[in-house]
């Protein structure tokens, strides 16, 4: 399968976005916001639309949407009461307005499709450019803001006393979260961020593995599971969404089912 | 083991070393600075005034129970000794320096609340607040670990350096968190009602490790209780806070129906019974002091 070229670009994408999904999704459910990260993809879709509707490229809008979605969400912090009512509302609005802008479109059902549902053998070498851009930023920015991040998930009110900047430190993670949705976005569509940039780091999470361990770890199983998502499609003709769906909650299972029968 | 405050040994440091006129100067003659110092200080909370023109000053190594119900700034006094919160008016000075956030001085030990990362080991979670606030890697050069050790003995936590913190009782968690605050040496040690939600064989402990640790470490402790009885024998002073005002001294100055009644402007007694102490209110007979009620007074 590799002697295609497509197929070459394909794997070569999983593996800079894996790398970045899952440290990043590590972190994110040990602070559990995994749901701010699912409306970020969300107001990325409502980007998305919006730039194909201008002309531009629906990356653009994707990763401007998401990113403008993070900054202001780090920047409402803990004020915005009832978090989960106000990320719901936010997302709900994003794809309603997502939504209109398809309408528009008159080439809407291949969009949609490609956005929602991830087009990972569309990916075209000039966008390998780019994503390896973004990981290499991303993967910099989180190597630089994994110790504080560490420091203020676990222990916020000392962190803060230590002088740790809490609220910026949040709207930074926000930031590099909207970045690597933009990015998983490429592969499994807006829906199905979760499949990549959640999973992985959630089962290598129950391992209970030290910090640094489990960082790596979230990054290889996200690859793992990208890469085989992606060979199964090729064998089995499936969506490649659909394995890495399939693959991510198979492995969180497992985990939890070996460790269920260890204790 | 006294366990009156009249009984207190002998060897804690004279009441008349704490001045309510502090001046938080530096050294008078041949004295070190205070290692707490307010003068004039106001603090509010919310935009309510919780504590009007404190001035205080403690002696280094000092233990301190600092009393006083729910509301009556406990929490907010650590906060601005913390420059976590700036004071409306007044100085607040720590070792003869202004208090400032970031102060490694400072060891900060926050009221327990919901457990986050339950899944990594004791010694991951204490590895956390290594110098974290720098940017990097959670990462430990071997000076690193050997610092995180060492803290873990101290508290003799290392028979909970390798299980998950998650399984560990409240007791356990409570003394990783004691290791944290001890890993950059701290002069001062700030401790947010570490004794809140332990049974009370688990709250004498407490109290007697904290209190050997500060001995051999030579540190000043402030510690909030809602009781003040785990606390007996082992204070040097009292900080009571009621109305908006404060009171510091022995035990035996402080606790005591004139000094309290003048502090809460309203009769209150002092019952001492079985060795323990009870403050009462004149009529209701309800104890001033709130029983724990289960992170209520989360910023009390």
């Amino acid at each position: 399968m590799l002697d295609y070229d497509f197929m070459r670009t394909a794997f070569l994408a999983a593996f800079l976005v894996a790398l970045v999904c899952g440290p990043v999704g590590w972190f994110l459910v040990l602070r559990g916001q995994t749901f701010a990260s699912h409306a970020l993809s969300h107001v990325g879709f409502a980007g998305a639309t919006g730039a194909l509707m201008l002309g531009l490229s629906p990356f653009t809008g994707l990763a401007g949407g998401a990113l403008t979605a993070g900054v202001l969400m780090g920047l409402a912090g803990e004020r915005v009461a009832g978090r989960d009512v106000m990320i719901g509302l936010v997302l709900s609005v994003a794809m309603g307005v997502g939504a209109l802008f398809l309408h528009l479109l008159t080439r809407s059902a291949s969009a949609a499709t490609a956005l929602l549902f991830g087009d990972i053998l569309g990916i075209s070498p000039g966008m390998l450019g780019w994503l390896a851009l973004l990981s290499a930023g991303c993967l910099l920015g989180l190597g630089l803001m994994a110790r504080p991040l560490l420091f203020a998930t676990l222990q916020p009110e000392m962190a803060d006393a230590k002088g740790v900047r809490l609220q910026a430190l949040d709207v930074l993670f926000l930031a590099l979260v909207a970045l690597a949705t933009a990015e998983c976005a490429q592969i499994t569509g807006v829906l199905l961020v979760f499949t990549l940039m959640v999973a992985p780091a959630a089962t290598v999470l129950r391992l209970g593995l030290s910090p640094l361990a489990g960082l790596a770890a979230a990054a290889g199983l996200a690859l793992a599971e990208a890469w085989g998502g992606l060979s199964l499609s090729w064998y089995t003709d499936c969506p490649t969404s659909f394995w890495i769906a399939l693959l991510g909650g198979a492995g969180f299972l497992l985990v939890g089912l070996v460790q269920r029968l260890k204790a | 083991m006294p366990d009156t405050a009249a009984e207190s040994a002998p060897d804690k440091a004279p009441a008349q070393s704490v001045r309510l006129n502090a001046s938080c100067g530096f050294p008078h003659g041949e004295r070190a600075p205070e290692s707490i110092c307010l003068k004039d200080v106001t603090l509010a909370r919310g935009g309510r005034v919780v504590l009007s023109q404190i001035s205080l000053a403690i002696p280094q190594g000092s233990f301190v129970g600092v009393l006083g119900a729910n509301g009556a700034g406990k929490t907010t006094l650590f906060h601005a000794l913390l420059g976590l919160e700036p004071a409306v008016q007044g100085a607040l000075f720590i070792n003869g320096q202004p208090v400032r956030r970031g102060n490694r001085a400072v060891g900060y030990m926050p009221q327990m609340r919901k457990l986050v990362g339950g899944q990594f080991t004791g010694w991951s979670m204490v590895a956390s607040a290594l110098h974290g606030q720098r940017w990097g890697l959670p990462w430990y050069s071997r000076a690193g670990r050997a610092a995180v050790d060492a803290a873990l003995a101290a508290v003799d936590a290392q028979e909970l350096a390798q299980r998950p913190v998650s399984a560990l009782s409240g007791g356990e968690r409570q003394r990783l968190l004691l290791a944290q605050t001890l890993l950059d040496d701290p002069s001062v040690l700030l401790l947010d009602e570490p004794l809140a939600s332990l049974d009370p064989a688990r709250m004498r402990e407490t109290v007697e490790r904290i209190h050997t640790l500060a001995r051999t470490r030579k540190m000043t402790v402030l510690m909030s209780a809602h009781d003040i009885n785990p606390l007996l024998g082992m204070m040097d002073h009292v900080l009571y806070l009621a109305r908006g005002r404060a009171l510091l001294g022995a035990v035996d100055e402080v606790i005591t129906t004139k000094a309290l009644t003048a502090l809460y402007g309203a009769p209150v007694d002092v019952v001492r019974a079985g060795g323990r102490v009870f403050v009462v209110a004149e009529g209701g007979g309800s104890a001033l002091q709130e029983h724990d009620c289960g992170g209520c007074g989360a910023h009390a």
